[in-house]
């Protein structure tokens, strides 16, 4: 993220232990990002919700909705990695509950990330499971 | 901070300004700051974003379910489709829209736009308005829609 900033900025190299910007820059990029996706996401629920097993994998196997969803996922759990980051490095103060509570957030986000993009990719290529 | 000499010319000393800290911690005490829209804005992002988070597993469970067979898939249908199922994707909609449009007036300020109290204090009702008119309308198209 550090190609956000400006020349100067990264030459002075200052800010919150000197990567806060790139942080802070990520999280606002990927809310950018979410805002189409997840519209859009919001409709294909109602839509899927609507259907059953059979629609639900026809609409995944589309190449469009299967590439929208990994994307949506992918940035999802991006941003929501960056946001409870956030939410314990300002609430949690003892250094070991902080380290595990982040390293578990990471983990969550990318073992979840993961589960659903691998399985969103299955159905794309060889469709439902069997009946 | 209205009140920030601490001596005036008459030789007066004030009270310095105070942050907006618990006066004694923990919960159930009180704010030395009244409460605020703006305030309750700053929190309730924070708290529908925690939510997201659960939603987020939620949706990864749906992709999982679908790959795992039409079966899997009809239990996480009906878990979805329970009543307790119901309440909570109702809560995920009202957090998704409030994280959504308070997101974006997020963004407006980051480009140094609209800071000034008074069109803080009014795109915070104007947020929560189009969290709950956006929730109601969305469920009322999926009702229409059958996925209800």
């Amino acid at each position: 993220m550090a190609g956000y900033r400006t020349p100067l900025s990264r030459a002075r190299g200052l800010g919150s232990a000197k990567h806060g910007a790139g942080h802070w820059i990520s999280e606002r990029v990927s809310s950018i990002a979410l805002v189409p996706l997840t519209v859009w996401a919001a409709y294909g629920v109602i839509k899927l919700a609507a259907g059953d097993y059979g629609a639900a994998v026809a609409w995944v196997s589309d190449p469009l909705n299967a590439t929208l969803l990994a994307l949506t996922l992918a940035i999802s759990f991006w941003h929501m990695h960056a946001g409870l980051r956030v939410v314990v490095e300002d609430y949690i103060h003892k250094a070991l509950s902080k380290s595990a509570l982040l390293i578990l957030n990471l983990f969550v986000c990318g073992l979840a990330a993961a589960l659903a993009i691998f399985s969103i990719l299955k159905v794309a290529f060889m469709g439902g499971g069997a009946a | 901070m209205t009140d920030a000499p601490q001596n005036t010319a008459k030789g007066i000393r004030r009270e310095p300004p105070v942050s907006p800290h618990l006066m004694t911690g923990g919960f159930g005490s009180p704010l030395l700051w009244r409460w605020h829209i703006t305030m309750w804005t700053s929190i309730l992002h924070r708290a529908t974003g925690v939510a997201l988070y659960v939603g987020a597993l939620i949706a990864a469970a749906w992709a999982v379910a679908l790959a795992e067979g039409p079966e899997r898939y009809a239990q996480f249908k009906e878990l979805l489709g329970s009543p307790v199922g119901k309440v909570v994707m109702f809560g995920l909609t009202l957090s998704y829209f409030y994280h959504l449009a308070n997101g974006v007036r997020h963004l407006v300020w980051d480009t140094g736009h609209a800071l000034d109290v008074k069109s803080a204090n009014a795109s915070a009702a104007l947020v929560l308005a189009f969290a709950l008119a956006a929730t109601v309308s969305v469920w009322g198209i999926a009702a229409m829609a059958g996925a209800i």
